[in-house]
Parts: structure tokens; sequence; C-alpha cells
């Protein structure tokens, strides 16, 4: 056991001894089922090498190469480094004449399986930690011995019944009939979709005693995953509605305080998306790469509100007072950035890639997974949010733009500079479409027509939610990202759009005004 | 008499003769008498071309009547033509009885759906007079239903707007599903019989044409007559002070109602004929970007001169059709920056240029 | 009004003739022969077609400079049909008729083959399309330099069935609405019932056109695989969609050894816009990969890399990637030259009857060849896992080319289906 330690802590022991031979070989050159084989061989021996081979087998970085003698020789080649993986000697210099040896799902899988089960025993808790979620997911019949040897072991309460879950889920396939229904009754505590699949195939055994304790247990666990499922659907709507929001914000200024029908919106969260990738582009391969947010969004802000103010000052300025001279002028603009960004960096989507604290997510409630790169949107949009609501309410720009919009002759003539202060509003809605595109990179595709695919949504939330209403529009954007993900969980994605367009149709006949009218006589535009 | 000099002095009615020689004698000596490899011919691709702008500037005429008139900018226009030119679509396919790919009574879409029989929505579509009526019929009722709650609830200007584009991206995504019933993303294609003729000859083309440009010369006409008749009058006092003339005692939800609905049922009639023309229909035409665009011909050829409509589809079209082969991969930046220019310098659009310049040269000489 | 206009185009159409002259000068003294590209350039499906018209260009450059077909230069005419699929048959009429071409290359979507096809057997003109598709179709005038289902979708699916594809036995048929997944699925449902898979076991859903939101559907599938056996998600998800799809896929933590997924329309370029570090694993079926390990690849990739920074083509100038339907495209082209130097002619009909039976060493390193009378390719089969450096790693390939059945014995009534086009004369009696 110590032996098994030391070799978990020691992986480039170059000193081990060598390990079986004839397993590499049959790793490198068998059939699938002989290769399946020689890894439970290598399993079994539990050596710091064998661990070493199966982890360069899984990612990749085990080659062959024709010996002087016919015979295949088998490396482990990390870079330009490599090493004989019987031996464990060093190569120089690396053989020209290499072929990958490729890992299948079903080898990789095993092997992620077997090295998982291997940590369960590490003095680390947080390796045995992560084993255990591995593990979780579904963990090879094989493997129960050495997830027993590891419960017997197990003192931390954090782990312990997640093991005991593993344990149970594992005896379930095999194992006597007592056993079984103790497996059953564990799980039953269980809240794992793998548990519920278990439970699920023992509710039909042929053992009437066991599909009975079976069914029980299979209906407490669907219990909790339905909450679960619940919980995320809630989850989704909130994540969409944040989405929404993100991309109708600035449209809200544009268009809902400034009159201005900006139909190239779309056009300036794309400019904002592309401005993060270009920020990504610099940062990567530096060991900053994980912030290279910090510098995206303000770069994605400044960037939309630049070409946003030079669209003002160029365009939109002469059209005040005619919106739907603005809606042909700035759909003529969209043509043109859109053509921009495909002549600049091609018609294919480019690449952005989520920070590593942004990938992945947490389980947060019964086999409900909530992405991190979403988390971090909901919180980006209330930061956005309470950005804008302190720049409007408590900043001297704030005042002059409320001014202006409620009644321009008048704030001209208390000497407000109406002519500069359209120049920062119009920026700063286009500044917040640039952050939408910022977000927005993180979950979809960055591509010359993203913004294309927003900005219908876009001016159904600002309209909904009432023209000229800050608070309408958030209202909106979450009203509308319910109602969708709900629908869509009965309906289908293309049913529940319809449904949501159509309903904001007859909204707006019934109320023009939308959800939050503004107070008083509306005069006649 | 009367109705005549009201209609056009004597220029104009000498232009629409020329015109309506150019359509009905020109363009079908050229193309059918003509042989083929003489430097005159008239090729298929022209009179497809020329076919389908006058569709388009059929569908321009029609937006100018409630929007350069009426005031009200609609950007549903796109949705009302896609449903003339379903109607038709549906009695196309009907017409390709068992010639499909699978030799089914029933159109390809509806066998490999598995279907067994036609659907509701295709009640009597083997029928050319019922085909007719739909044209006229679903662009017109949906436009007098959703219009008679709008205009009720006075929703006007860019709320106007935006519902009606809400609209037709709805209905484009109801169209793409498979299971609508009217062929999902591939619509309708691959027709070849109208009305027992073989849609593919350079007759049955000439003779597509040669009705379209009737229908053209017939809506600018009609166009004229309600522009200078009293209700084209009240239409115009609404778009230019609608409380006004609400004060006046007119119900302006019914004059607004009519002119939209009027519209309505030109673009159906538009799409009816542009699909045997072109040889699909599909939920593509619906797309909110193609609405905008009727609206961009408008606004280039100039609002609230009916001419000025049909300039407008031709030019922008012309030019969508020449730089999509002469610059392919910069054409998007002449048309943006045509109607950026347009808005910014033309507003009266091309015929306001036309005219100012014909006032100043003759201003000039006087 | 109408006269005055047909003038203008007339002038316009007239300049541009002029502006040809000009750049066919260096060619005017030899003979010149025209084809047609009909790629979109703009609108949606830009994303993909774009790299197909480089592919078209970079293949004439190389003819070219060998001394052309039988001693003529190529000439290629670029239009862009916008994604607007009227627009498509419009263009190529122009093709057919102004132009004069003799050979297009061009289309993606089934729709847009779908419009111009009637305009091809009117004019009696020659498409090359090279993308995998539905099936359900043969026409005398277009060559399939694609997959069609059974060169694709059922020899992924077997796979999947299999021990090494990991043994699924519960099937989640996703796409995008729209008639290739629709087919693909029916053929599919039909092949898993016939291989014992029971109704309730097949999961069918679709997605609109550009759809984003991706949370709701993997909430399905998760659960849907928690019901039961082991269970594999066949994509047929289209152009942008399959970015949020694999970004949402990725970190809600649904891994490929647990839940693979295997698409149709994902390749190299797709993979482009992903992370792909979370997404190893899962599956691709193509005719071609990138990283096939053949002389003949390798060369070929080179090319590309090398044509793409001459030509500054973005994106591929710093990072050139190739792919299937390029490889179709590739294909194509060297088969119709192949084709008329047998026929020693460019008339369309004697260029369709050289084509038969006409072999092509691919890049793939398999040498494919247009079937005597079905107008498909025979295609070898790769199916690949992808690699966290967005390429993909080569675990199962047939033994050799597959022939093409374009009328699928999976769908009713195909089996009394003519396995060749229907000639013309036979079409009008």
């Amino acid at each position: 056991m110590k032996k098994l330690l030391l070799a978990l802590l020691l992986t480039f022991a170059g000193t081990a001894a060598a390990i079986d031979k004839a397993a590499v070989e049959k790793l490198a050159t068998g059939d699938a089922d002989q290769r399946s084989a020689a890894i439970s061989a290598l399993v079994a021996e539990a050596d710091p090498r064998a661990v070493e081979v199966l982890g360069a087998l899984a990612e990749g970085e085990m080659q062959t190469v024709a010996g002087k003698d016919g015979a295949q020789r088998v490396l482990i080649v990390k870079g330009e480094e490599a090493v004989d993986a019987v031996t464990g000697e060093k190569i120089t210099p690396l053989p020209e004449e290499r072929e990958d040896l490729i890992a299948n799902n079903r080898l990789r899988g095993q092997v992620e399986g077997a090295l998982a089960a291997l940590k369960l025993l590490s003095p680390d808790r947080a390796a045995r930690l992560k084993a255990v979620k591995q593990l979780a997911a579904g963990a090879d019949e094989a493997l129960l011995p050495l997830v027993q040897k590891a419960l017997a072991r197990e003192t931390d309460a954090g782990i312990k019944p997640a093991l005991e879950l593993i344990a149970a889920s594992l005896e379930m396939k095999s194992g006597s009939k007592e056993a079984r229904i103790a497996a059953i009754q564990r799980l039953a505590t269980s809240s794992s979709p793998n548990s519920r699949t278990l439970l699920a195939a023992a509710a039909s055994d042929p053992d009437a005693d066991i599909k009975y304790e079976a069914q029980k247990a299979l209906r407490e666990v669907q219990g909790r995953l339905a909450w679960g499922e619940r919980a995320g659907l809630l989850f989704a709507g909130v994540s969409l509605g944040s989405i929404l929001l993100l991309a109708a914000l600035g449209l809200a200024i544009t268009y809902g305080l400034m009159g201005v029908i900006n139909m190239a919106h779309g056009e300036l969260i794309m400019i904002g998306a592309y401005t993060t990738y270009a920020v990504q582009v610099a940062f990567r391969g530096s060991a900053w790469f994980d912030w290279y947010l910090l510098l995206a969004v303000p770069s994605s802000f400044a960037v939309s509100a630049a070409v946003g103010m030079a669209l003002e000052r160029s365009v939109v300025r002469w059209l005040y007072g005619r919106p739907l001279e603005t809606l042909l002028a700035t759909w003529g603009i969209s043509l043109i950035l859109i053509q921009s960004v495909r002549t600049l960096y091609g018609a294919q989507n480019v690449q952005v890639e989520n920070p590593a604290f942004m990938s992945g997510g947490i389980e947060a409630f019964a086999g409900v997974v909530l992405p991190w790169s979403r988390i971090s949107i909901i919180a980006f949009a209330a930061l956005v949010l309470l950005g804008m609501w302190l720049l409007l309410t408590r900043t001297r720009l704030g005042l002059y733009v409320r001014g202006v919009t409620q009644n321009r002759e008048m704030a001209a003539c208390v000497g407000v500079p109406t002519g500069r202060v359209d120049a920062w509003a119009f920026g700063l809605g286009s500044g917040l479409a640039g952050l939408a595109g910022c977000a927005l990179s993180q979950i979809g595709n960055v591509g010359p027509d993203l913004g294309q695919g927003y900005i219908v949504d876009s001016f159904m939330v600002v309209v909904f939610g009432g023209v000229g209403q800050l608070a309408g529009t958030v209202y909106a954007a979450l009203v509308l990202g319910f109602a969708n993900k709900l629908l869509e969980s009965w309906s289908g994605a293309v049913i529940a759009k319809i449904v949501v367009l159509v309903f904001i149709i007859i909204f707006i006949q019934r109320r023009p005004q939308g959800m939050f009218a503004l107070r008083g006589r509306s005069v006649e535009a | 008499m009367g109705t005549f000099s009201r209609l056009y002095g004597a220029t104009g009615w000498l232009a629409l003769g020329i015109a309506a020689l150019v359509i009905f004698v020109l363009f079908p000596v050229l193309s059918l008498a003509v042989p083929p490899d003489s430097a005159f011919h008239v090729s298929s691709y022209w009179v497809t071309l020329l076919g389908k702008i006058m569709c388009y500037a059929i569908v321009a005429l029609a937006m100018d009547l409630i929007w350069g008139y009426c005031g009200i900018l609609s950007l549903g226009q796109g949705l009302f033509f896609a449903l003339g030119g379903y109607a038709m679509g549906m009695y196309l396919m009907r017409q390709i009885g068992g010639e499909g790919q699978y030799q089914s009574d029933l159109p390809d879409f509806m066998v490999f759906l598995d279907w067994k029989e036609l659907p509701w929505t295709w009640w009597m579509s083997d029928q050319f007079w019922w085909a007719m009526i739909l044209v006229v019929a679903a662009p017109g009722l949906l436009a007098f239903v959703f219009g008679y709650f709008a205009f009720r609830s006075r929703v006007k200007g860019v709320y106007f707007s935006i519902i009606t584009q809400a609209l037709t991206f709805a209905a484009m995504l109801l169209f793409f599903r498979n299971a609508t019933g009217f062929g999902g993303n591939n619509g309708f294609t691959d027709f070849k019989r109208i009305l027992g003729f073989t849609i593919a000859t350079p007759e049955t083309r000439m003779a597509l044409f040669a009705i379209t440009g009737a229908a053209l010369i017939g809506t600018l006409l009609l166009g004229r007559w309600i522009v200078t008749s009293k209700f084209g009058r009240v239409l115009a006092a609404i778009r230019d002070a609608e409380s006004r003339v609400a004060s006046c005692g007119y119900d302006t939800v019914h004059y607004k109602l009519a002119a939209f609905t009027l519209s309505a049922v030109l673009c159906g009639i538009a799409g009816a004929l542009y699909v045997p023309q072109v040889g699909i229909i599909n939920p593509g035409e619906m797309s909110p970007a193609n609405s905008i665009e009727i609206a961009i011909w408008v606004a280039v050829g100039g609002r609230g001169t009916l001419v000025g409509a049909i300039a407008g589809a031709g030019i922008v079209n012309g030019a969508k059709s020449f730089f999509t082969q002469a610059f392919p991969e910069f054409w998007l930046y002449f048309l943006g920056l045509l109607f950026i220019l347009v808005t910014l310098f033309l507003p009266q659009g091309v015929v306001g240029l036309a005219r100012k310049l014909r006032r100043r040269w003759s201003g000039g000489a006087a | 009004m109408k006269r005055r206009m047909f003038i203008k185009q007339l002038a316009l159409a007239a300049s541009v003739a002029a502006i040809g002259m000009g750049s066919g000068s260096l060619h005017a003294q030899g003979k010149t022969v025209k084809i047609g590209v009909l790629h979109s350039l703009s609108g949606t499906m830009a994303i993909s077609e774009t790299v197909l018209k480089d592919t078209v260009l970079m293949a004439v450059d190389e003819i070219n400079a060998k001394g052309g077909v039988m001693g003529h230069k190529i000439e290629p005419v670029v239009v862009d049909p916008a994604s607007n699929w009227p627009l498509f048959a419009e263009k190529a009429r122009q093709l057919l008729t102004q132009d004069k071409v003799a050979v297009t290359f061009g289309c993606w979507t089934s729709v847009s083959r779908k419009s111009v096809l009637p305009v091809y057997e009117e004019l009696n003109g020659l498409l090359f399309y090279p993308v995998q598709y539905e099936g359900e179709e043969i026409s005398k005038n277009v060559f399939y330099t694609g997959a069609a289902p059974n060169q694709q979708a059922i020899p992924a699916v077997e796979y999947l069935m299999s021990k090494d594809g990991g043994s699924a036995k519960r099937w989640v048929l996703l796409g995008t609405d729209y008639v290739y997944p629709r087919t693909t699925n029916k053929i599919l449902r039909a092949f898993l019932k016939s291989k014992g898979v029971a109704e309730a076991d097949i999961m069918e859903e679709y997605t609109p056109f550009g759809h984003g939101d991706y949370q709701t559907i993997i909430a399905k599938i998760k659960k849907f695989s928690s019901e039961g056996k082991k269970t594999a998600v066949v994509s047929t998800i289209n152009g942008d969609s399959n970015v949020p799809f694999y970004k949402e896929l990725g970190n809600q933590g649904l891994k490929a050894t647990d839940v693979p997924v295997v698409a149709f329309s994902v390749g190299e370029e797709e993979l482009r816009g992903v992370d792909t570090k979370p997404l190893v694993g899962h599956l691709a079926a193509w005719n071609f990969f990138m990283s096939i390990k053949s002389p003949a690849n390798t060369e070929w990739t080179k090319q590309w890399a090398a044509y793409a920074k001459a030509k500054n083509i973005a994106g591929h100038k710093d990072k050139p990637l190739t792919n299937d339907p390029m490889e179709a495209t590739y294909i194509g082209i060297y088969m119709w030259k192949q084709a008329v130097e047998k026929a020693k002619s460019f008339d369309v009909d004697k260029v369709r009857t050289a084509m038969a039976g006409q072999t092509f060493k691919a890049p793939s390193g398999i040498t494919s060849k247009m079937d005597e009378k079905n107008h498909h390719l025979h295609k070898a089969v790769f199916i690949g896992e992808v690699k966290a450096d967005g390429q993909f790693n080569v675990v199962w390939k047939t033994k050799g080319p597959v022939k093409a059945q374009p009328w699928s014995p999976f769908i009713l009534g195909n089996d009394k289906k003519k396995d060749e086009p229907a000639l013309m004369a036979e079409k009008k009696k």
C-alpha cells in the first residue's frame, strides 16, 4: 500500500522498475479488446510507471516508433522529450517517424476511471474529492475492490457518503441479494442521475423484493431530481433574462431615451465581441491569459462606444426627430459593419476561449450543473445595471442625459450642451452594447452575423418594458427570459419563441406603452 | 375623361404608353421572335430578372401607399408578399401531380413526412380560382385583423413598425417548422405547370412577364387614383396630423385600416406573380431584413411619389444584381453606403432629386 | 421608365464585360473556358461557403499553372448569391445564359440546390455539389461529391452501437429543423428500429435556425440519458448553432465518455470558434479529416496554407484549416477536368457521359470513384474524435470506398427507385 502511495506522489519517478512489457505492447498494437485488457493489467500493477503510461495514453502523449529489429517501441512524448514507456529510459534524440497512439472514448473512459480509483487512496483530500466526483458519474464494476478498500480507509465526512454511494452503485450490478437490497436502500438517499439509471434498471428486476425496494427508492430519487430540474429551469430563465438584458440595455438608452432606432445595435454588440477576441489573441500564450477579461471588458466598451459616437456625429445626428429615417440609415451602417468585419477577420467564426475560472460549472442541485460562464454573466449584468443606474442618477452627465431626453429645448436654454450630450449618450448606449458583446462571446459564437440574432429580441425587450423606462427593460428581460424557458421545456424551442412573440404583439396592442408607461399625458409625436 | 387627366398629364400617359409598349411588344418580340444568337435577343435571364423586379415594384408601390401617403411604416410587407406567394405556391405544388420524386398525389415533402392526406390548410388548393381567392384573402384578412386591433389601440409610428416586424419574424419561425405543413425551410420548388402550361418555356415565362407588367401598371394607376381622390387626401392628412383629422370628425382607424389592408392585398398579388417566375417560395421571404429592404426601396426612390417607389425597387434590385456579380466581396459596402447617403442627402429620394434638378434647370432657363 | 432602366442595365453589363476583358487580357492569345462559382459570400451561409470559393480558385490557379484544361485557361466567374435562395436561382440563370459557363461549382444548403435545380435542368447546365446531404435526389445535371446518408450517418451510428463506440442503446436525435436533419433522422430512426431499438429509447428534438440557447435541450438530454441504458447523441445541428451547443455541453460537464455526441455538420472549420478542451472525445463522421495521415493530404494542406497566405485569406492565413466540403470541391473540379479531357469537349452531355467511372486520388488518401450511374462519389467513411487542439483523431474507418445510396433503403418506397437519373427524353414522355 505504501508503495502505491509513493508512486502516486512521484509520478515522474524514473528510477522505478520496468513494468509489464507485454501489457504495454498489447496497449500499443492489440485490437480494442486486448488494449482494454492491457489497461486492466496495468491498473492491477498499480506501479508508478503504469500510472504514468495510462495517464499518457489518456492525454494522447503515447507514440510508437519502429525499432531497429522491426519491433514496435512505445514512447511517451511530452513536448520535445521522449521516454521509453516500458523501461522509462530517456530517448535522445527524438526519433523521426513516430505514430500517434490513439485512445478512443472507451479506452479513455476506462483509464480515467482507473486513475480516479487509484487516487481514492491519495493522502491529499482535494485529489480524493475530485476522484470521488469523477467516479460518481459512473464507474467500472472492476473497480469495486479498490473502492471498498478506499471506503475502509476513508474518514473524511465530506467524502465518505459519496464513496459509499459509489460502492453501492457498484454492488447493485453484482453482489448477493442482501447486498443489492442494502445498496438500493443506500442509493435511495442519493440524488445523482446515475442512481436513477441504476434504480430504474432494478425496478424491473425479476426478484420481487428487489423490485419493490428499487421502485420505492426510485420514487425518492426522482422526487429530488425533479426539484433539481425545476431549479435548473429557474436558472436557465434568469440566465436568458440576463443575456437579453445586456443586449437590450444599450438599446434602452439609444432608442428608449434618445428615440434613435438603431438597427446597427446588433453590430455594436458584435464589435464588442470581436474586441474581446482581439484582446484575447494578444494575451494568448501568456501567463496572464486567465485575466484577459479584465482588459477585454473596458476595451469592448471603449471600442463600441467610439464607433457609436462616430456614427452619431457623422450620421445619426442629422436625423434626430425622423426616427424612421434613422432606421434605414442605421440599417445601411449595419450592412457595412458586417461586411467590414468579414473582410478583416474572415466570414468564419473566431475562437474566444473562456478563462479557466469561467469554464466548467458547479453542481448546485441534484443533477443540475450551473456553468460558471452563465453565473458570471448574471453577475456581470447586475454590475452593469448598477453602474448604469449610478451614472444616470449620480453624475452630471446622467443629469444632462435625462434632461435632454425629457425636454431638449428647455435643457438647451439652461445651458446644457445638447449636441455633446447626445454624442455621449449614444456612446454610452453603444458601449453597453459592446459589453453585451464581451459577455456573449463567452457563451455563443463570435462571427460577423452575431448581432443579427439579437436585434429583434432587443427591440422586443425595450418595447415590452416600456420605452424610456430602464426599470421596465429589466423586468421585461427577466419576464421574457422566464417565459421562453418555461414554454421551451413544454413545447420545444420553436413554438416557445413564436408564442412569446405573439404574446408581445398582443400585449403591445393592449398596452402600447409597454409594461411601465411614462406617467402623465403622452404628447403625440 | 376627368379621371384620366386627374391621374396623369399628357407626358405621364405618354411615358406609360411607352412602358406598356416595351413590356407588351418589344420584350416579347426580342425574346421570342429574335433568334437566340442574335445580339438583340433578350435571354431568359433578363426576362426573369425584370419580371422579378416588377413584382418588387408592386410591393414598393403598396409600401408607398401606406408609408409615403399615410405615414405607417409597416415592416410586415414581406409577410404579406410571402403569403400571396405561398397561396400561389400551394396551387403550383398540386399542379406537379404525380410527377414529383415520389410519384404521389401529395407534394413530395408531405410524402416525406409520412403524411397520408392533405392538411386542412390545403383544402381546394388544386383549384386555380381558390388559389386566387387565397392570394387576396390570406394577406388581406391578416392585415385587416392585425390592423384593426393595432389601429384601434392607437399603436403608431415606431411601435407599429416594431410589432409588424415581430409578426413577420414569428410567421417566419412558424413557416420554418416542417410540422406547419408548408415545406419548412425548403418551401416550395420544382414547379412544373401553371394552368396546364409548362412553366419552364419561354412562352409561359413571357406571359407571366406580361401579366406582371400589366399588374404593375394597374397598381400604379390604382395608386394614383387613390392618392388623388378624397380618400387619399384624408390619408395624407392623417400622416401629417392625425389628431386634427380625428377632431374634424373622421374616423382615422377606418382610413388607416383600409389603406393597410389594400397594401397587404397588393403585396399578396405581387407575391403570387413572383413565385412562378423565380421558381421558389420559402420562409426566407419573411425575414425581417427583407421587409426593411422594401422600405428602403421606397426611401431610395422617394416617398409619396409612387413613380419613385418603382424607381427605387428598380435601382436597388438592379444594383444588387449587378454588384453581386461585379464585386461579389464588396457589394454590401455599396448597398449600405447607398442607404446612408440617400437618407442623409436625398430625403425625397431619387425622384425628389430629379424634380429639384428639373426645377433648377427650368428656373435657370426662365 | 422601364426602357431607360433596361438601357442602364445594358450599359452596366457592357462595363462589366470591359472590366472582365481587362483582367482576362493575360490569356487573350490563348483560349479560355468559363466556370461558375456559386457560393454565398455574405449572409448566414457565408461562414461555411466562403472558403469553398477560395478552394475552387486555388484549384483553378493550380490547373492554369499546369496549362489549363485541354489547352484552355479556366476563367472563374464568382458571384455572390448572398444566402438568398431565389437569388441563387437568378445567379444560376445568369451564369448559364449570360456568362455561358461550362460548369458550376456551388451551393451548400439543400434549399439552395433545390432552388437552382430547375434552372440547371431547363438549360442543361452542369453543377457540382460538394456537401453532405440528405439524398432523395438524383439529377442528370448535378454531380454530388459530398456524402449521402449511407456514407456518413449510418456508419457513425453503427460505430456507436459497437463495443468500441461504447455500445449505445438509447439515442437522442438532435437537429436544426430543416430537411437535412429531418431526413437523416428519419433514415436513422428506421435503421435503429431495424436493429431492435425501441421507440421509447429514441428522442427526437429540433431547434430553429440560429438557436443560441441550449440550456433546456442539454438538461433534457441529461435527463433522458439518466433514465436508462448508455445514451448517445446524434447531432445534425447546423452552422452557427454548433458553437453555443458545444460551449454549453462543455460547461455543463456532459463528457464524451458518458454521453458521446456524434455530429455530421461539425468539422475543423466549425470547431474553429470553440474551445475544444472540454469536448475531447466527441465525434464527427466525415469522408475527410484534416488530420488524416497521407502524403496526398500533407501536400494538399501545405498547398492550401501557402495559397491562403499568398491570397491573404482572412482567418486562414494565420490558421489554415481544411475540411470535408473543401476536399469534395477539390475532387469535383479535378474530376471535371479529367472528364473534359476524356470527352475532348466542354459539351455538357459529353462531359456527363465521361464523368461515369472517373477516379481521382483524393487528399484523404483514398481513390474516389464517380459512380457509373448515380452521379455520386464512392467515398470512404472516417469517424474522428475531437482532440484538444480542434483537430480529429480518426478512430474508425471503412475498409474502402462505399457506394452512395441516394435513395436510402430505410425510406419506404425507395426500393422501387432507379439508381440513376431519368433522362430528359424519358421525363418528357
